[in-house]
């Protein structure tokens, strides 16, 4: 268990190493810029690095930045809701029903606005369904809430992959880049950074409480927690955090099953760190990410969710296989 | 002193349609220890629980220091009342000194950590329980014994005034089950808390417990002084098969005739 002191320097040390990766990204591209003249071009400098810097690549590593946070975030507090260190983002279905709404809007050629308002419905769709189906007559059982969420993302990965089928050949490429994740599109990075803000400010006030959810819900309660109220509030922070990152930048995997677990090989399983690291350090993953998708074959992009994996398991099994057994 | 520190009134326990106990009145005061016995799903861990307040009552009310569960606030009354449940797994690891330390959460603030104070309590539990020298290990690599002694060692650290005991010799050898009944013991004498424990050997139950509470299972229940209701008449009712008593000095053991 971290002192205060030692988590401070942690989460300083993360928040270093986040604005390092966000440097980098803001650097890295098609027109050479350097670390300085980009970071220098926020506020003042010749007209094309400003424009690059501020218009493209800025929303988009800010974007990145923010969804990396709210996945991983999302992860980890579905982990200890659902007990499961196999738990993610998406177990619970949120992102089958953002992919049927966002490739719905995409098969009817809607425009890229009414793609993310149809993902986030989606979301929030299969949530709400999830929780209605899962609320027995007093509470639910984590398996019952699992299993629900489980079958949930599977129908909705049968009508996704329904519209994949019939879908016109030229609108496939853009339905495969949301399905594995891209942040190619985003306009405007703010609502996703205000979304991982309000989710710590929510979650972090109850980070003890979590530790002792972590183990057991009798426990928990045995101990003060008001086990009820927090499932709840963690379970609709987790799906929306899910939602609105997955909205912006399609489903990007790994991210949420990942980050969790590295920071807690890394740091600890106290919420108090582990919450806010991960929020960085997904930041971070996605930020790197991102900017290799976009520049290793460029001016060819790839989509963001193949490069978190490739990054990530190397880098997770290097940890476990450190793990004391 | 001796003021009522848990109370049942007209209490019923139901579970899955079934009644375990009807009607049931008790009162363990401070100090005072209290022994449940009865069958296996005779409902003494469903009884425990509603006693500790993670269940609602069928009927009936329980009361800590004379306020209902109900409208009492869980943090203030996890600083009173302490449950060991009667297994546990760990989803996620972690050290024996943090599981420890869970104990001290109704006692730290929402924004204050775990202080030196709290370290002094969690290894001196640690050290009663005899698992000093094992703080940083992980609990994944203890025994069943010593994961036990670890509840014991977090519900010490938490501190209560009542001991809600879900079977706390699980797993422990013949010396380890001595030394937590006189753990107990000490702390009822010492701290002046009450214990309420689900046991299985009603001869320690006779030695260790001022009174003694007998669930038949069909919502019947015996409650009395241990010298009075711990008899080998009642216990054969009890487990539904004769027993027999043996003295060893004070001491009565019951076996299977």
């Amino acid at each position: 268990m971290p002192s205060r002191r030692r988590a401070l320097l942690c989460l300083f040390l993360f928040a270093v190493l986040a604005a390092a990766s966000l440097t980098i990204s803001l650097a890295a591209g098609s027109l050479d810029v350097s670390s300085w003249s980009a970071l220098s071009s926020l506020w003042s400098g010749d007209s094309l690095t400003r424009e690059v810097v501020l218009e493209l690549r800025l929303p988009r590593a800010l974007a990145g930045f923010a969804c990396g946070g709210l996945l991983a975030v999302a992860g980890a507090l579905m982990q200890i809701l659902l007990r499961n260190p196999l738990a993610d983002p998406y177990v619970l279905g949120v992102s089958g029903g953002a992919g049927v709404g966002a490739l719905a809007a995409m098969f009817f050629g809607l425009p890229l606005l009414a793609i993310n308002g149809l993902a986030f419905a989606g979301a929030c769709g299969a949530m709400l369904l999830v929780f209605g189906l899962a609320h027995g007559e007093s509470a639910w059982t984590q398996p019952r809430l699992l299993l629900t969420g489980v079958v949930v993302a599977a129908g909705c990965g049968a009508v996704i992959a329904l519209l994949l089928s019939i879908a016109p050949q030229e609108g496939l490429r853009g339905m495969l880049f949301w399905l594995m994740g891209d942040l190619g599109h985003v306009i405007e990075p703010l609502p996703t950074l205000i979304a991982l803000l309000i989710a710590l400010a929510l979650t972090l006030p109850f980070a003890r409480d979590l530790n002792l959810l972590a183990r057991g819900e009798h426990t928990a309660h045995a101990l003060g927690v008001s086990v009820q109220r927090l499932r709840w509030l963690i379970y609709g922070i987790a799906s929306l955090a899910t939602a609105v990152a997955v909205s912006a930048a399609g489903s990007i995997g790994f991210v949420g099953l990942i980050v969790p677990h590295l920071v807690r090989m890394a740091l600890g399983n106290d919420q108090r760190l582990l919450l806010p690291a991960a929020a960085l350090a997904g930041g971070t993953l996605l930020v790197l990410a991102d900017t290799a998708a976009r520049t290793l074959f460029a001016p060819q992009q790839l989509p963001v969710g193949v490069l978190t994996a490739l990054l990530g398991v190397p880098l997770f099994l290097y940890l476990l296989s450190r793990q004391p057994r | 002193m001796s003021a009522d520190l848990l109370e049942a009134r007209g209490l019923a326990v139901a579970i899955g349609g079934r009644t375990l106990c009807r009607a049931l009145d008790l009162r363990v005061r401070c100090g005072e220890r209290l022994a449940i016995l009865g069958r296996n799903g005779a409902g003494k861990s469903t009884l425990l629980a509603t006693l500790a307040g993670l269940r609602d009552p069928a009927a009936g009310e329980v009361l800590l220091d004379r306020q209902s569960y109900a409208v009492s606030n869980p943090r203030q009354t996890a600083r009173r009342r302490g449950w060991l449940p009667q297994a546990s797994y760990d989803a996620f690891a972690s050290t024996v000194l943090e599981t420890a330390l869970v104990g001290r959460h109704p006692h730290i603030g929402r924004w204050d950590w775990e202080g030196e104070h709290d370290f002094v309590i969690a290894r001196a539990a640690l050290a009663s329980t005899s698992l000093a020298g094992l703080e940083q290990r992980t609990v994944y690599s203890l025994s069943g014994g010593e994961r036990q002694r670890l509840a014991l060692a977090t519900l010490l650290t938490q501190q209560p005034a009542l001991y809600l005991l879900d079977e706390p010799l699980a797993h422990l050898d013949l010396n380890y089950q001595i030394a937590t009944l006189e753990l107990f013991a000490a702390e009822a004498r010492d701290r002046n808390a009450a214990c309420v424990m689900v046991l299985h050997d009603p001869g320690l139950a006779a030695r260790y417990c001022d009174s003694a509470l007998l669930l038949f299972g069909d919502g019947e229940w015996l409650a009395g002084p241990s010298a009075e209701v711990v008899t080998t008449e009642n216990l054969s009712r009890l487990y539904a098969h004769p027993l027999r008593e043996l003295r060893d000095g004070e001491h009565r053991w019951f076996v299977p005739a």
